[in-house]
């Protein structure tokens, strides 16, 4: 699905104001972790829960993901991950609709519609201990498979990505669907998102080949390629001030020989 | 924008009060899961600590200054930065598979993810939230130069940039230019140079300023 968190090339949100005019207040939101305490307790919940193993990471980003765009865009982040996390709950028989619904402020909104999977709610193991999940940070979740299948790609190869036609999850961005590429590394074979974040049997794991494909900045943007060697002029700035008439800071030139490089698996790829 | 007044109004981003409703929400939802058994309340806390004050950018600092000071550990990083991170004590979850870029005169890495959040973990820590907001992972990609600027870096047009957009579980640390003038410097002191930003491609290290006008 090419939901409102497929944020890469989209226009309208403004500057990145890494320096916050907040500084007023004491706190740094923009520098800080957590701005609340709720926010470090829905991030704990989130990796504390993960860890029963009743759900993958790729099924909690589309748990995340999978909302209406306009609530996606106005959530803050770890609201984002707390819909996503009541949901999962939910949808794996870990607690009752009404006991969601029971929540203070609930809103039916954020408790999934489909009735939980019966064959995905299990018996869940104990809940870990402090240093049980400490080891399981350390350990991490890799993805990289056992495979040696030959990929079809070599290093160097012009591939093109397919454009996007399935509802589930991806992660291939919309901004290089359609868009030509090079190989520029060859990564092995890796669990796939598209069909970990959907798959009904928990035992059977779904590996493709990814790559890391290289585009041309100024092909996948060509309305803001504004290139051109040379150094700036003040008649270059005009006329960038006018392209861009909504932010007049715009005049920084971008150039044509920038690349942005991508890590896409075997399926979302076809030969140029 | 004048905030001189009054507080009162109210802000449309990240940093206002708290919402109560969430924070009454989360602490129910804690409750319950607690009753359950489906949490440890201090597990809760461990991870919390994990991630407030154990596994931060120093964890990275310390990566790129070895990498300046010791130039195997240049070629087993660039080579094997999983294998090579490792080595010194940092792994685990958000940095299964690492790479490393490097930057020089000819390239500036940047990285972004414009699908969510993905950052790597074990060198940085969690992700400032900057990284995590729309116009950043919008941006980074389409104007990457643009976003510099407001970071206040500039490069040279002879510098090509290069974004990595983290769509997989691969995540990518940058190596900074070594500034000039630290050729005596020690890797601990190389390593106090080292800022997040830097690592994320934001932001250049800057050479260090001399204590003494006749250094």
């Amino acid at each position: 699905m090419i939901g409102a968190h497929d944020l890469g090339g989209k226009q309208g949100f403004g500057r990145v104001l890494p320096v916050s005019n907040a500084s007023e207040r004491g706190v740094d939101p923009v520098e800080s972790l957590f701005h609340a305490e709720w926010e470090r307790r829905a991030f704990a919940l989130t990796l504390a829960t993960g860890m029963l193993g009743q759900w993958n990471i790729d099924e909690s980003r589309h748990a995340r993901e999978n909302q209406a765009s306009q609530r996606y865009l106005t959530s803050s982040y770890y609201e984002t991950w707390l819909v996503g996390l009541q949901k999962l709950l939910h949808e794996k028989g870990m607690l009752e609709r009404e006991e969601l619904a029971a929540l203070p402020f609930a809103s039916s909104v954020e408790i999934s519609a489909s009735a939980p999977n019966s064959e995905r709610s299990r018996s869940v193991t104990k809940a870990p201990t402090p240093a049980e999940a400490a080891a399981l940070l350390a350990r991490g979740g890799p993805t990289l498979l056992p495979d040696s299948r030959k990929p079809k790609y070599a290093r160097g190869a012009l591939v093109k990505v397919q454009p996007m036609t399935q509802a589930g999850h991806t992660r291939a961005p919309e901004y290089v669907h359609g868009a030509s590429g090079v190989i520029h590394a060859v990564n092995g074979v890796h669990i796939y998102p598209d069909a970990n974040a959907h798959r009904q049997d928990k035992d059977r794991v779904v590996g493709e080949t990814l790559y890391t494909v290289s585009f041309a900045r100024a092909a996948l943007f060509p309305q803001r390629a504004s290139c051109g060697g040379g150094t700036e002029t003040a008649s270059a700035k005009k006329t960038l001030n006018r392209e861009s008439t909504n932010q007049e800071d715009r005049v920084i030139k971008e150039s044509c020989e920038d690349r942005v490089f991508v890590d896409l698996w075997e399926p979302y790829l076809t030969h140029d | 924008m004048s905030h001189s007044e009054d507080h009162d109004h109210d802000h449309d981003h990240d940093h206002t009060a708290p919402p109560p409703e969430l924070e009454l929400r989360v602490k129910a939802l804690e409750s319950l899961l607690v009753e359950k058994g489906l949490v440890d309340p201090a597990t809760l806390n461990e991870i919390i600590d994990t991630y407030e004050h154990r596994v931060g950018p120093r964890n990275g600092a310390q990566v790129v200054a070895k990498a300046w000071a010791d130039e195997k550990f240049r070629q087993a990083l660039l080579n094997d930065a999983t294998g090579a991170v490792a080595s010194l004590g940092f792994m685990g979850r958000q940095g299964e598979h690492l790479k490393v870029v490097e930057n020089s005169d000819e390239v500036h890495n940047l990285v972004v993810c414009t699908l969510c959040s993905c950052y790597p973990w074990t060198v940085l820590g969690l992700p400032p939230a900057w990284y995590k907001s729309a116009p950043y992972r919008s941006r980074a990609v389409s104007e990457p130069r643009a976003v510099l600027a407001e970071f206040g870096t500039s490069l040279p047009d002879t510098t090509r940039v290069q974004v990595w957009d983290s769509t997989a579980e691969l995540r990518y640390l940058v190596l900074p230019k070594r500034p000039a003038g630290t050729d005596s410097w020690s890797e601990a002191q190389l390593a106090e140079l080292v800022t997040r930003n830097a690592m994320i491609g934001v932001e250049l290290i800057n050479p260090p300023e001399m204590d003494e006008a006749n250094e």
